[in-house]
Formats: C-alpha cells, sequence, structure tokens
C-alpha cells in the first residue's frame, strides 16, 4: 500500500520511546535529577512535561507525568524527581533507577504553561518545592538562547537543604533576580523570617503588575492557590497568570 | 515536577501489559489492593487533586448566570434562584483526570443537562462550554444529555468549593476531567466542532479515559 506515513512532529510526540538513564545527579536530601537518552527525542519547550511508562517484569504497569528541567539539548533530557515516602513511582526513579536502566516516556506534552524565547515581556516565576522544575527549564533556555528579557524568581521551600540547583541559581546570570523564600528554617542571619508566602515578596521591584510581566506558578495546590490569588489582588491581569499545580497524589 | 507528590494513601491497579514492552529492570510497583477498575494508564487516588491553568475565579452567586445559547443566537438563562428551583439529582460517579489519578464514587448535587435543555430548539451537534475567567471546553451535544451530564453545585454534602469549580461546574464524568468545565458559566450550541482551552493546546477533541485519548491523535 502506497498510504504514505506522516512523520510530523504530532506522531514524534505520541510514540512511546524507549528512554536509556545516561546520568544521575543528587540536588538535595530528597531529589535526584535524572539525565536520559531518548533516541528520536523531538525537542521540546520550557514548562512541558512528559508521561513516563514503568513496567515490571510481570507486565504490570504504570504511568506519572513529570516536567522536564533541561534545556532542549538534542536527544538528551533532564528530569528531576523528588522521593516521596510511600510513592509507588518517585522513590524507584529517585533512588533505585540505575545508569543504564530502561523505561518508555513520551512527550513533550503541553502547550500553555509555557515560555518561548520569542516573548519579550518580563517574567515571574512563582516556585513553591519542587515546582520550580519547569520553571528552572524556562530559566535554562532563557541563558542558552542568551535572552535579555527580564526574569524574577520567587521561590518558596521549606528550608535550605531543599533548594533545587543551589550552585546553578546562585551563579551570575545577567537579568535574573532570585528571591529565596523559607517558610520553616532559614540560613542563618538571613533578613526575612521563616514564613509562608506574602504580597510583599511578591511585590519589590523587578516585576510590577505595571510592566505587564507573565506570571508562570508552580508547586503544591496551597501554594498555587495562594500565589495566584495575591498575584491578582496585587494587579496582575489573571489571564497572564499561569498555573501547574500538583496535587497530594501521584507518586 | 508535575502532580508527583504522594500521601501514601493511594492504592494503584496499573494496566497489565503484555508483547514488546520495555521492563524498568527493579521495578515491581504495588498493583492490586483496589476493587475498582482503572482505565489505561490511570492510578486511584483518594484526594481530590487540584488543577487549572489560572487563578481560582471568585465568582459571586448573587451575580451568576448560567446561558444556553444555540447556533441561531437564542438565549437561554438561568440564575442562581432558578437553577436551585430545578430538580435536582445525587450522581455517585467516578473521576478520571488526564494527569493520571482517578477517584472512585465521587457524590454530587446538580441539574441534569437534560433538565436544562429539554426545551431548547438546535440543530447543534457539538457543544463548547465556556467558565468564569475563561477557560472552554468542546464535545459532542448527545454526550451532555441522556443522563451523562449535570451542572453540579454540591460535593460530599458541601457547597462545592472555589478550587473545585464553586460554585458550579459541569460534571461529564465519563470523559476526563478536564471537560467537566468548573466556574461554568455558558454552553453554546455549534453546528461544527471548535477546540476549547486545552483541546487547542494538544488535547485530544474527546477524551474518553477507557480509550486513553489523553492528546491529539491518542
Amino acid at each position: 500500500m502506497a498510504r504514505a506515513a506522516v512523520p510530523g512532529r504530532l506522531g514524534d510526540r505520541l510514540r512511546w520511546k524507549t528512554a536509556r538513564l545516561a546520568d544521575r545527579r543528587p540536588e538535595s536530601p530528597a531529589a535526584h535529577t535524572l539525565v536520559f537518552d531518548v533516541p528520536g527525542w523531538p525537542g521540546h519547550l520550557a514548562g512541558q512535561h512528559i508521561d513516563v511508562r514503568l513496567t515490571a517484569e510481570d507486565g504490570y504497569s504504570t504511568q506519572r507525568s513529570y516536567s522536564l528541567a533541561s534545556a532542549p539539548d538534542g536527544e538528551r533530557i533532564e528530569l528531576t524527581v523528588q522521593r516521596v515516602t510511600d510513592g509507588e513511582v518517585s522513590p524507584y526513579l529517585a533512588d533505585e533507577l540505575a545508569v543504564g536502566d530502561l523505561l518508555e516516556l513520551r512527550g513533550p506534552v503541553g502547550g500553555w504553561f509555557v515560555w518561548r524565547p520569542e516573548q519579550k515581556e518580563p517574567v515571574l516565576l512563582v516556585a513553591g518545592g519542587s515546582g520550580l522544575v519547569p520553571l528552572m527549564a524556562m530559566i535554562r533556555v532563557r541563558r542558552a538562547v542568551g535572552s535579555r528579557t527580564p526574569f524574577r524568581l520567587v521561590y518558596s521551600v521549606r528550608a535550605p537543604e531543599d533548594r533545587l540547583y543551589v550552585t546553578e541559581l546562585s551563579r551570575d546570570d545577567p537579568g535574573l533576580d532570585r528571591t529565596f523564600l523559607y517558610t520553616r528554617s532559614t540560613p542563618p542571619q538571613w533578613p526575612r523570617p521563616a514564613g509562608r508566602l506574602t504580597a510583599a515578596d511578591l511585590t519589590p521591584a523587578g516585576s510590577p503588575p505595571d510592566l505587564e510581566p507573565t506570571c508562570y506558578v508552580c508547586g503544591p495546590t496551597g501554594f498555587v492557590e495562594t500565589a495566584a490569588d495575591l498575584l491578582v489582588a496585587l494587579g496582575h491581569a489573571p489571564d497572564r497568570i499561569r498555573t501547574e499545580r500538583f496535587g497530594p497524589s501521584g507518586g | 515536577m508535575r502532580h508527583v507528590v504522594n500521601n501514601g494513601k493511594e492504592c494503584t491497579f496499573g494496566e497489565r501489559r503484555h508483547g514488546m514492552a520495555i521492563v524498568s529492570r527493579g521495578f515491581r510497583g504495588r498493583p492490586g489492593d483496589t476493587h475498582h477498575k482503572l482505565p489505561p494508564g490511570q492510578y486511584e487516588t483518594t484526594d481530590f487533586p487540584v488543577l487549572s491553568a489560572g487563578p481560582t475565579p471568585r465568582v459571586d452567586r448573587d451575580g451568576w448566570e448560567l446561558t444556553v445559547r444555540t447556533e441561531t443566537g437564542a438565549r437561554h438563562s438561568w440564575n442562581w434562584a432558578q437553577l436551585m428551583a430545578l430538580p435536582s439529582q445525587t450522581p455517585t460517579v467516578d473521576l478520571h483526570c488526564v494527569t493520571k489519578w482517578s477517584k472512585f464514587a465521587t457524590e454530587w448535587q446538580g441539574v441534569s443537562l437534560d433538565v436544562l435543555l429539554e426545551d431548547v430548539e438546535t440543530a447543534a451537534e457539538f457543544a463548547l462550554v465556556h467558565s468564569y475567567g475563561g477557560y472552554t471546553t468542546n464535545l459532542p451535544l448527545e454526550d451532555l444529555l441522556d443522563g451523562q451530564a449535570w451542572i453540579a453545585y454540591r460535593h460530599d454534602g458541601e457547597d462545592l468549593a472555589p478550587e473545585h469549580g464553586g460554585p458550579a461546574r459541569l460534571l461529564v464524568p465519563h470523559l476526563y476531567l478536564w471537560k467537566s468545565a468548573k466556574w461554568v458559566r455558558g454552553i453554546q450550541l455549534l453546528l461544527e466542532d471548535e477546540p476549547g482551552f486545552w483541546e487547542s493546546a494538544g488535547y485530544h477533541d474527546y477524551g474518553d479515559p477507557w480509550r486513553e485519548q489523553r492528546y491529539q491523535g491518542d
């Protein structure tokens, strides 16, 4: 039959591909970055996610979604997985999956919670805990393409040891303004007392509403609800606030 | 990271695959301790996760209105008191979210779309559902009829919370949950299908969890 294959991007994205773990590195006591080689990877936008499928020897199989952490880099992608006690999938990925091991994935998926280098407006990133991961992909793409778009990151974690990508976020990155918030315990002599996100944390110079930044908010549901409500109350237009939430489920 | 936190209460019963599956060395999973049948690729949760694309709209019941608009421009509207005056049902349904969680036997109260659409004259075959906050989703009109869909305003015996779509949301439990538009304010009846918010961003036009229609092309 002469029915031509349609090797379009969509088909590429939706086919399950075999990925091999190429490297892994710890990011925090609970989180590891996993580096995969994915033959046929079609590339992705910052903020997109993938579906991961794990299959056991007995044929049992389950799926989860993970945000991509890395900027596009050929057929190599990175995820950062935070282990959750009693989770079905995250402890396996974070602790057990070894270099050379295989899993299946497909993607990238999602066309809304993304940042494209063509966007010229300022960007406000608001991360709670491991919600930093898709926002880090945006920071990395910005740097990779040499964008001068002003970025401001407000990153809330429980304690200093929970921070992801500490070294990378400490490096000089012109135009990227960084604010760390701690909800339970702070580094020594930290000027802001430990506590949850407030309007004041989102107001300093950098991305006031009148500059009309696009806001990306990612974290646990309660954090995202709070942050998005605060942004609306500060005058940010709801249609410029993009949210990605992970609830108390998954694993 | 997306939807990756686990509170330990879930029980999982994934699919069992045959043939050329790629085995992940050392992965066992913990299948088996649910008696519910899960659609492919889903796992069970006992929580009620939240997934929305933006801030939660705060919608006042005093100003709330639901409007059905047909392809001829005819309008049918109900305010909150009028909705409350309609006969309601209390369906117990299973929810399947495209982000992989399923929640079983959830209890709702709402008005069947059969009641709301009974006197609407239309030749439309498709519906585009509109929400406060600007969200939209599309589905065939027949999927809103015949006891399959409700305008729901109570969940688990409580008024529906804003983050779950209150004061009222569409409930179409036989499709992935993004079709069950939160903060519903209108249903536009159309002769031709028109993609909604997630459908324009690569998600499936129909979204049947049992056929795993997650993305365009599935």
